[in-house]
């Protein structure tokens, strides 16, 4: 059963990650003079997307979210309402904590933004699709006891990852090599995607090599 | 508690700082006093000794065209016709060769040796002053770079020469005003290679065509550019070079009979292009003379020199155009441009040989005397020597002219031998690094921090460890005595620096090997010690997120980029840290009520007997200190200056003093706000004394809180509306403000002074209460209960600031025989103890306050704003320690004991370094708020140490408010014990529901304050020393680069200054804090004189 979770969560994770690198080579081919640096929005919107659609139909088809214990329409229909509103406002809360780390308040907006939508494409909509639009169930997997399955704990990993990739993404920026990577958000937004795909492997490498040692809850 | 022993240790540890910044810095910075003295047509002596105007006479040269290329080096200079293959930067200026070997009277190229530091400033500073400029060079334009000394420029303005002036821009910072004409460039992108060279080629052929000039300086930037951008091996340099033998040739072209030519450069380059250093490839620059009249004898000599030092261009130079060699030149002239004494008569005008040496041996025998005179720098018995031979000489030489004979060769081999002794001489003293003792002062601060880490590790052991710092002191003295010993019988004197390196380290060896056997004695006795980390497992130890913060902050120390964006970095990584606190406690599940889920497997987790209730309060509070935290941390943003360095940037404007702003309405708006966040700043700190009950007693620490404190803000608003006062607008106000302004400062600062003593004479700010008929202390008629211990109305919220226990022991001291219980009847206590629990911080937190004041009094208006963002944020990061550290306790994951983890020491510190750039300051020396020197003074002053006093605690405000209160840290959580509503720290499990005893805890367990006190003051010690290190190793490893004169030498000074303020200042805090015990001590003993002891 184990084994089988594993090698299930390695192929979606391959899916993603090829998802990534579908969402920067499709443009390349198809867009005239896109670039990872010189049209970066584009490409930031292209992996952010690619990144949405390809998380939302595999946790669909996997069905590893939390069932739903109603099927009213109307239930179903205000979990869609409260998760939107939830990335929405994770957006705005990831704008707000970028700028708190410096970066510019009014000129850069929307790359400041752009960055958000990224990181809440790489970060919060995995929460929701594994845990709902469940804010006390997100606080509760970010805690040494709180992961319930193998989901919980690579949702742990590739979050982690994304964060600190972006977070280290920042230390180029204020050095005098004057590339076109270093320019707001690239290298962020650079960093938080090799952090995600990091994570993305990570996640069912570290599983499998602590498979022993894990216990989980029943949920 | 162990009070000597303590301050005797961090006072070791200090000094062994000291000491190692002490050794680097006499190793790595060189330092020269400025003469500031000119000299002048009138005190050149003619060669006969008579009096006369040297102005007066016909120079060699009327004219004289210097091209500076920058970075020239002999290399780039030399032609080799048998090189078939030549790199890039090889035989590229031919126009030299053709025109020595084809002209061989009229011009001369030869090796040009600069002397370090080989950076363009400190070059311009040698070849125009003749000297040997170091990095530091003292004189009194510390806020400016112009230069004061004695120079070409400013010698060739005296006698009326127009001087023009074209390219790089630090000219025109180091000699303002001048030029009779400038047209500067910028120079600062090293990236741009063209803009400074295309801006002189546009106009130097016009400007050499005119007769508007006499002497023309060009100093071109492309080659060192290029050098720094592509390194000298370069298809680029290959280009840059071919430009400039085109510039040579047409300046060759244009060039008039009176007129001199000098191409020179102001250093050479390295393999990859950098220079700074004293390697010889950095150096050797080129210089070529060239006159369309014959300057040199026909063909070149053995007299010709092989190399030509830089500073020998300024009396040569000075010479040649008729002007007195600069006062300060340590220069000889080149005699091959000036005709041998037998052939005077055929030169059409000027100095032989002869008497261009002895003019020049009398200007630097007198500088030589002055120099000595002011500065104790240059060893004595060299001095004496050279002055016996300058007499020496003197006599032969006017013996000789006295008797018209023609001077011998000997007597100007001597001259010339003289002078090259004083040069070397100089040199020696002023313009070389010392390895070996940079080398010991790293070995010394790398042994320090590692003494402070261990040191806070162990602290638990080590107090208990009586004479810790015994038998290392003797050795050390003994090491120290040998070394001086060994040194007088080797080479007849002692080098005090050496002895102290040897003591130091020696002391510091020892001391580690005494903390090793301590441990292993105390492991072998069962004591409780940390267990035992192997090497291996030590790397991920010290990878604890605060020490990872920690790591980044030291390496980003050896990066110009981070260091010029060195209050971002801070801030991003404080912001870092910080947000790190809650996702800590969230992931040991401690920020928020454990769910109570029926399915957990009981046993799990120990569960303590806690309310979820007291938690989400606790948590609560912790993420409102948080967005207090954030919010001061973002609006601090606002209040950074920029250097020059950082090209878009713009300064505060709160940073420019009130009387600069014009229009009245933003100025009145301004000082509105200044006033407002003065006011704040006062009320929160009497609240919160007052919310702790320690503004009642009748003693001077409270007289201080109660009148002291708001006197001394009173004073700061008058003193900014008076300073503010535009002084036309008033006129018969004028003396009155003059007036405000000189007093209002002093009364501000005798009033501090007052309250400092007051604070260090009484400390104690407890007021006792009886209820009963017994009066313990003071009139029983007191006021009644005005102002209370709480604000809080209900007797519970009362009772949670008296000292319950203390009652207790009281009661059984005064009634003997009764059960220690509170009766169930009379539910108050008898006798009050107000303010009691808070005995500690109560005074540290009023010294931090006065002290905030008297700095803030030093800083301009605006700078109050910032100031009270300090305070918030200081009370935010005590209170998100404080928080954390009750929530782990309510959830029992606290492990006892009062040591303060590495978080919050680690915020406290970048804190400090955070705010040292919110309140406006640098680390650049021209960043400097000069104007602090004159706060109260406005007329100046007469002695200098008030000023660098008044200037350095200006500077480092920041450091000395977090250092002072330091000790908060140790003492908040359990100031704020009490709103957990239950004692369950420490070994306090026998009391009741309201024991909450606050700082009385650590009167109980006197071992563990002493040791948490030495824990937290080597912590922050260690913290600030290793950033001291880092830059030391910055500025030892990148010696050679571009930026080290601009950038790491400057930082290292202000760390290490800093460093210095922050230590003294923590002990300050740390003695306060013994101080209270004294006094705490001395009051139990009156109370209750039999039960305490
Ligand atoms: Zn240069
Ligand atoms: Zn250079």
């Amino acid at each position: 059963m184990w084994d089988q979770e594993i090698r299930q969560m390695a192929s979606s994770h391959a899916i993603m990650a090829s998802g990534v690198f579908m969402a920067t080579v499709v443009p390349a081919v198809l867009v005239p003079g896109f670039s990872v640096y010189g049209t970066h929005l584009l490409w930031l919107y292209s992996v952010a997307g690619a990144v949405a659609v390809v998380n939302i139909t595999l946790f669909w088809l996997l069905g590893v979210s939390s069932p739903t214990k109603k099927h009213t329409i109307t239930y179903k229909v205000s979990r869609l309402v409260r998760s939107c509103l939830y990335l929405l406002l994770s957006c705005l809360f990831f704008h707000t904590v970028v700028i708190l780390y410096g970066a510019p308040l009014l000129e850069t907006a929307l790359e400041t933004f752009s960055l958000a939508v990224l990181l809440t494409s790489l970060t919060t909509l995995r929460c929701v699709c594994v845990l709902g639009p469940n804010v006390q169930a997100w606080i509760r997997v970010f805690s040494r006891h709180g992961a319930m399955s193998v989901w919980d704990t690579s949702l742990q990993m590739v979050v982690g990852c994304s964060v600190v990739g972006a977070w280290l993404g920042a230390f180029p920026i204020p050095l005098d090599w004057d590339r076109p990577w270093q320019v707001w958000p690239v290298s962020c937004s650079l960093g938080a995607v090799i952090g995600y795909l990091t994570g993305l492997v990570a996640a069912p490498a570290w599983i499998h090599w602590h498979r022993k040692h894990l216990t989980y809850k029943i949920k | 508690m162990k009070r000597l022993p303590i301050l005797v240790l961090l006072l070791w540890l200090c000094a062994m700082f000291y000491i190692g910044i002490f050794l680097f810095v006499g190793g790595f910075l060189l330092v020269r006093l400025e003469v500031n003295r000119t000299s002048t047509c009138g005190d050149v002596l003619l060669p006969g000794g008579q009096q006369g105007d040297f102005c007066q006479g016909q120079p060699r040269f009327r004219k004289a065209v210097v091209l500076i290329i920058d970075a020239l080096k002999i290399d780039f200079a030399r032609f080799d016709p048998a090189n078939k293959e030549p790199r890039p930067f090889e035989n590229k200026l031919p126009v030299l060769e053709e025109v020595t070997s084809s002209k061989p009277s009229h011009a001369r190229l030869f090796p040009f040796r600069a002397d370090p530091p080989t950076t363009t400033m400190q070059r311009i500073k040698g070849f125009t002053t003749g000297s040997l400029p170091t990095f530091i060079d003292v004189g009194n334009n510390f806020a400016s770079s112009a230069i004061l000394e004695d120079n070409l420029v400013h010698q060739l303005a005296e006698v009326g020469k127009r001087v023009v002036f074209m390219g790089d821009d630090t000219w025109e910072s180091l000699f303002p005003k001048k030029f009779h004409r400038s047209l500067p460039f910028p120079s600062f992108n090293v990236k741009d290679l063209h803009t400074v060279d295309n801006g002189i080629l546009q106009h130097l052929y016009n400007i050499m065509v005119s007769d508007d000039w006499d002497v023309l300086v060009a100093h071109f930037l492309g080659v060192d550019h290029c050098g720094h951008r592509f390194g000298p091996d370069h298809p680029a340099m290959a280009d840059k070079l071919t430009q400039m033998d085109g510039v040579i040739r047409s300046v060759l072209d244009r060039l008039q009979n009176d007129t001199l030519l000098v191409v020179m450069g102001d250093h050479g380059m390295t393999d990859t292009g950098d220079h700074g250093g004293e390697s010889q490839k950095e150096t050797d620059a080129a210089i070529f003379l060239y006159s369309p009249s014959p300057l040199f004898p026909a063909s070149p000599s053995q007299s010709d020199p092989e190399m030509v030092p830089q500073t020998d261009l300024v009396p040569t130079l000075a010479l040649l155009l008729g002007i007195p060699i600069p006062y300060s030149s340590v220069g000889q002239v080149l005699l091959p441009l000036f005709p041998a004494d037998s052939q005077t008569g055929g030169a059409p005008a000027g100095l032989s040989q002869t008497e261009a040496l002895w003019i020049n041996a009398k200007q630097v025998n007198r500088f030589l005397e002055t120099y000595s005179s002011m500065a104790k720098d240059i060893p004595p018995e060299s001095l004496s020597q050279l002055q016996a031979d300058f007499s020496r000489l003197s006599s032969k030489y006017l013996s000789t002219v006295k008797e018209g004979r023609s001077p011998t060769p000997e007597l100007v081999a001597s001259l010339q031998e003289y002078l090259t002794s004083v040069r070397d001489t100089c040199r020696a003293t002023w313009a070389h690094f010392n390895p070996a003792k940079m080398a010991a002062g790293i070995a010394v601060l790398a042994c320090a921090c590692v003494l402070c880490y261990v040191l806070s590790e162990m602290s638990s052991v080590l107090v208990r460890e009586s004479g810790l710092l015994r038998v290392p002191l003797v050795a050390a003295t003994v090491v120290g005595v040998c070394v001086a010993a060994s040194q007088l019988f080797t080479q007849g004197y002692a080098e005090g620096s050496w002895c102290l390196a040897a003591a130091a380290l020696s002391s510091e060896v020892l001391v580690l090997w005494r903390a090793r056997r301590a441990r292993k004695t105390t492991a072998a006795e069962g004591g409780e010690v940390a267990p035992r980390r192997g090497w291996l497992t030590l790397p991920r130890f010290l990878l604890t997120p605060p020490l990872l913060v920690l790591l980044l902050r030291c390496a980003s120390l050896l990066s110009d980029s981070y260091v010029i964006a060195e209050g971002r970095v801070v801030t991003f990584l404080l912001f870092s840290l910080s947000l790190y606190v809650p996702f800590h406690l969230n992931w040991d599940g401690l920020l928020l009520p454990p769910v109570h889920d029926p399915l957990k497997p009981a046993g799990l987790l120990p569960s303590p007997v806690l309310s979820p209730l007291a938690v989400r309060r606790e948590s609560s509070t912790f993420l409102a200190c948080l967005g207090v935290l954030v919010g001061s941390l973002y609006l601090s943003l606002f209040f950074h200056g920029c250097r020059e360095e950082q090209g878009s940037c713009q300064p505060s404007p709160f940073l420019s003093p009130l009387s600069r702003v014009q229009d009245s309405r933003l100025k009145n708006l301004h000082y509105i706000l200044s006033l407002a966040s003065l006011g704040a700043w006062t009320y929160l700190l009497r609240r919160w004394l007052r919310h702790y009950g320690n503004l009642n007693s009748p003693g001077g620490t409270v007289f201080t809180a109660r009148w002291i404190l708001p006197l001394l803000s009173v004073c700061l608003g008058l003193h900014w509306a008076v300073a503010a006062t535009p002084e036309d607008s008033f006129r018969n106000l004028a003396e009155l403000i003059s007036l405000g302004q000189r007093a209002l400062p002093r009364v501000a600062f005798s009033l501090l002074g007052v309250g400092l003593a007051l604070l260090w004479l009484d400390p104690l700010t407890v007021f006792i209460k009886s209820r009963a008929a017994t009066p313990v202390r003071g009139p029983v008629s007191l006021p009644p209960p005005r102002y209370r211990a709480s604000t809080g109305i209900s007797t519970q919220a009362e009772l949670h600031h008296l000292i319950p226990q203390l009652y207790q022991r009281m009661r059984r001291s005064l009634e003997d025989g009764e059960p220690a219980r509170v009766p169930e009847g009379g539910d108050r206590p008898a006798v009050e103890a107000y303010g009691l629990g808070t005995v500690y911080s109560a005074p540290v937190v009023l010294l931090c306050g006065l002290l905030g004041l008297g700095l803030l009094l030093l800083h301009p208006e605006g700078m109050s704003l910032s100031f009270l963002l300090l305070l918030l944020e200081m009370g935010a990061l005590l209170q998100i320690h404080a928080s954390s550290t009750t929530l782990k306790a309510l959830q029992g994951a606290h492990s006892g004991g009062f040591s303060v983890p590495w978080t919050p020491v680690v915020l406290w510190s970048l804190a400090a370094t955070q705010f040292f750039h919110a309140t406006g300051h640098l680390p650049t020396f021209p960043s400097i708020q000069w104007a602090a020197a004159f706060v109260g003074f406005p007329s100046g002053h007469t002695g200098t140490i008030l000023p660098a006093s008044l200037v350095t605690l200006n500077t480092f405000s920041s450091h000395i408010l977090f250092a002072v209160a330091c000790p908060l840290l140790l003492f908040w959580p359990l100031v704020c014990e009490v709103r957990g509503g239950r004692g369950g720290r420490g070994g306090g499990g026998e009391e009741g529901e309201d024991n909450a005893i606050m700082e009385m805890r650590l009167r109980e367990s006197p071992q563990q304050f002493s040791s948490a006190l030495l824990q937290l003051a080597t912590r922050y010690l260690f913290i600030n020393g290793a950033q001291v290190f880092a830059s030391v190793c910055a500025a030892a490893i990148l010696r050679r680069h571009l930026m080290v004169w601009k950038v790491f030498a400057p930082k290292l000074m202000f760390e290490a200054s800093g460093f210095l303020v922050s230590s003294v200042f923590v002990l300050v805090g740390v003695t306060l804090v013994m101080r209270v015990d004294v006094a705490v001590g001395r009051w139990f003993k009156r109370l209750l004189p039999d039960t305490s002891g």
